[in-house]
């Protein structure tokens, strides 16, 4: 087994505050190391230093033998370390094929040669089973499609590492699968892997080697056969984890929302009711239409045909106004682009959504009363930020996650909608969110939740709808809800499965 | 630390702070109580379309009609006070004209998806036509009724020996910042800047605060107009001309990001003054018109790529 890369003692701190300390990290040919960690541990510093991103303070890096500093992205992608971000790093207006090979093009007497280009892209995404055409824009494709333009840029630059920062995060079960598959043959191939995910039992499946980060230290190291799933959370948190999906039964109220035969883009003549004091799930593969229905029942996608009704009282929805304004609250799957204002202070975006609590008939905002209540969710939620004047995107993903669903309760909704709510949230983080659904559910919230985590689904809804194909293809009650019948009508109605 | 943080937040204060004493040392007239009232007054009709600007570059769009709807809103002034109308009412429609002229813009913006850059070029060029149009090229006079005494007091005019439109300039400053800070109007600009797909999700109504956006920055550059007309008892077809630049220039030099949602008002004012003051200290130099457009520019670069490299190090 040869060493491929190795990290000794490497230090950074930012503004005074050490991030890493002292960390050793090996990679090696064929293996794949975990790399777990809460938000916050270090994880993404550490992969940025060793892409050149960060310089380190202090520490070796040695890569195939020689000690290495790279000062740019650039250099560290020409010695051969391929990074796949968390959050995606393509552009939406050029075509795959460009982001494949962007800054890197072949060219023939200046000329670029999109021939090539467009073929190699085509093997790059056959590897990955992605029948996706090498000439359509980035942006057409879902984010799921994007993650695996991604995976195939890494592997077109021939990289000896590869450092998958959740690459899994945005994928659905299947695609999922066809990653495990591609790793399996990277690994085959000698490749050096890194892998960061939250998703624990995907460390499990395919990992060789574990390393464990907490508050910038390596707490454990050592391959994955030899570490039980309690001792890893164990290491990550510092503490004791008990039940990962805390499921309080519900008791359920009176019939909040009705949603009938609604048909908007991308959802087709869905039904369904949920009550007060409820959790309803929303399953189904990336594309079936469960973001669009949302996002139609919230008013931000228009409404073809079909009535939304709230307490029996059917409403209008042209805007997102018309769902604020009949107590709808959506937080959103897309964080960055579509929840929260990143370049602007946390108590102005909690507040965002709900100022009319806080305003006089001239609009004129009590910016006291403000204070106490972005005070109260800070508070309540658990969010780790010194004051309410921490700009968003200082704030680790789970905070921020947390800030997003706060700024949909100010508004004091009767409908909760929650799409991917734990999505790129550490697993501390993700039981916190879970005992929160669970006291909003108590306190009479009716709660929509999408997830395309099935654990998390199965785990904390009281009941479970399947989408397909935009349409609504089953219904379970928990206790008949299993992963496999909900995966049957998941695919149902899908023409390649 | 604190220092720092001071420093980097009055970045352009600062400058105005040293561009003033290093005028002050060249030119010992420069810091007299004169001199300082005369920059004032010349400022005041650049800050004051500079304030309403702010508002539209928050949002992350840009204005560049405001220089003709000052030509314009003068013109329609200029007759209505030498038609003997009530000078409450010539005041009233004038700004109106301009709001409305700026609501179009914000209208053509919102709801036909007109890139702002487009659709206010488009209103620069329309209006100032129409400007030449009604004037037919000439200066209008704001006549000889007694209107037109009381309504020169808007431009030339003093209370407690400053001049009216320094007053105007800080009455319109004191508003447009309570606006911006202790207003839900307010917040929702800054919002609609910092991510106009988040502020419409988040139940904003983008369209209608972006045309109330114009519609300020309209009634500004009219109110601008109010004071030019007045002072030089006349409205000139050409008057106005660039102005838009000049406004864009203060409020970039105020530190407010063109990218939207970052800035404050009373940056916009420093600006405004930076510029007012260089002005004014090369004509007491006696540096030629021409040289000035150069030390101009060059001054408005220098702070921008100071203010920039700024913020690569935070």
């Amino acid at each position: 087994m040869t060493t491929l890369l190795e990290l000794q003692g490497i230090e950074k701190s930012f503004s005074g505050i050490n991030v890493l300390k002292s960390v050793d990290l090996t990679i090696r040919a064929g293996r794949v190391v975990a790399l777990a960690g809460e938000n916050g541990a270090g994880k993404s510093t550490l992969m940025k230093i060793i892409s050149g991103i960060y310089q380190r303070d202090a520490g070796t890096v040695i890569y195939k033998g020689k000690e290495v500093r790279f000062t740019t992205a650039r250099q560290s992608m020409d010695a051969g370390i391929g990074i796949i971000h968390q959050e995606l790093n393509l552009l939406p207006e050029l075509s795959v094929a460009e982001n494949i090979y962007l800054g890197r093009e072949p060219t023939k007497l200046g000329k670029i040669q999109w021939d090539v280009i467009e073929r190699e892209s085509k093997k790059y995404l056959a590897q990955l089973k992605q029948d996706i055409d090498p000439k359509t824009p980035l942006g057409k494709l879902s984010i799921a499609q994007q993650q695996m333009v991604e995976i195939a840029k890494a592997l077109s630059l021939n990289a000896e590492v590869i450092i998958m920062d959740e690459p899994t995060d945005a994928l659905t079960d299947i695609e999922t699968a066809i990653l495990f598959e591609v790793v399996d043959e990277l690994r085959a191939q000698g490749k050096g892997l890194v892998f960061i995910s939250h998703r624990l039992g995907e460390i499990f499946q395919m990992c060789d080697d574990i390393a464990i980060l907490r508050d910038g230290e390596m707490v454990h190291q050592g391959p994955v056969s030899e570490i039980t799933e309690d001792d890893l959370i164990r290491h990550m948190v510092g503490r004791e984890l008990s039940d990962q999906y805390p499921f309080v039964p519900a008791v359920p109220g009176d019939v909040r929302i009705e949603v009938e035969k609604l048909t908007a883009h991308g959802a087709q003549e869905v039904s369904f009711t949920a009550h007060a004091g409820e959790v309803v799930g929303f399953a189904g593969l990336v594309g079936a239409g469960r973001t669009e229905l949302a996002k139609a029942i919230f008013g931000a996608n228009p409404i073809q045909s079909g009535a939304v009704k709230i307490d029996g009282k059917a409403i209008r929805l042209r805007s997102p106004q018309d769902g604020v304004k009949a107590q709808i609250g959506y937080v959103t799957e897309d964080r960055k682009q579509e929840g929260l204002v990143q370049s602007q202070e946390l108590g102005t975006n909690m507040s965002l959504t709900g100022l009319d609590r806080f305003c006089n008939a001239l609009g004129f905002v009590n910016k006291a009363s403000e204070a106490v209540t972005i005070s109260e969710y800070i508070e309540a939620f658990a969010i780790k930020t010194r004051d309410a004047n921490t700009i968003i995107s200082n704030l680790s993903g789970g905070n921020q996650q947390k800030v997003s669903i706060a700024k949909s309760l100010v508004p004091e909704p009767k409908v909760l909608i929650l799409d991917e709510p734990t999505r790129g949230v550490d697993v501390g983080a993700k039981r916190e969110i879970y005992t929160l659904i669970n006291k909003l559910k108590a306190e009479g919230l009716c709660i929509l939740l999408i997830s395309s985590d099935m654990p998390e689904l199965l785990g904390i809804s009281d009941r479970i709808h399947v989408l397909s194909s935009g349409k609504l293809t089953g219904s379970f009650a928990r206790a008949e809800a299993t992963q496999e019948n909900i995966m049957r009508c998941a695919v149902a109605g899908q023409t390649n499965g | 630390m604190k220092l720092n943080d001071f420093i980097s937040e009055n970045k352009s204060l600062i400058g105005l702070i040293i561009l003033m004493a290093a005028v002050s040392f060249a030119n010992a007239n420069f810091l007299g109580i004169d001199n300082m009232l005369n920059i004032l007054r010349q400022t005041s009709i650049n800050a004051v379309i500079a304030m309403g600007m702010t508002f539209v570059i928050l949002t992350a769009g840009i204005d560049l009609a405001v220089g003709s709807i000052l030509a314009f809103a003068g013109a329609i002034c200029a007759s209505l006070i030498g038609m003997d109308t009530p000078l409450i009412i010539a005041l009233v429609a004038t700004i109106m004209v301009g709001a409305g002229l700026g609501a179009t813009s914000g209208v053509i913006i919102s709801y036909f998806n007109v890139q702002p850059f487009i659709a206010t070029l488009v209103g620069m060029t329309m209006i100032r036509g129409a400007t030449l149009v009604y004037t037919q090229g000439r200066p209008i006079s704001t006549g000889y009724f007694d209107v037109a005494e009381s309504f020169y007091q808007f431009g030339g005019g003093y209370m407690f020996g400053i001049p009216n439109p320094v007053i105007l300039m800080v009455v319109i400053f004191a508003l447009c910042w309570f606006v911006l800070s202790q207003t839900r109007f307010g917040r929702y600009v800054y919002a609609i800047g910092g991510n106009e797909n988040v502020a419409r999700l988040s139940g904003i109504n983008v369209k209608k605060v972006k045309i109330l956006v114009y519609a300020l920055s309209g009634a500004l550059a009219a109110l601008a107009g109010i004071i030019l007309t007045a002072r030089l008892e006349s409205a000139q077809p050409t008057a106005g001309l660039g102005y838009e630049l000049d406004a864009i220039a203060a409020v970039v030099l105020g530190g407010t990001s063109l990218a939207g949602g970052k800035g404050r008002i009373f940056g916009t004012i420093i600006g405004a003054l930076i510029i007012g003051v260089l002005n004014n200290a090369l004509n007491i130099m006696d540096v030629s018109s021409y040289y000035q457009m150069i030390a101009k520019g060059a001054v408005i670069l220098l702070a921008v790529v100071v203010d920039s490299r700024g913020k690569s190090n935070a």
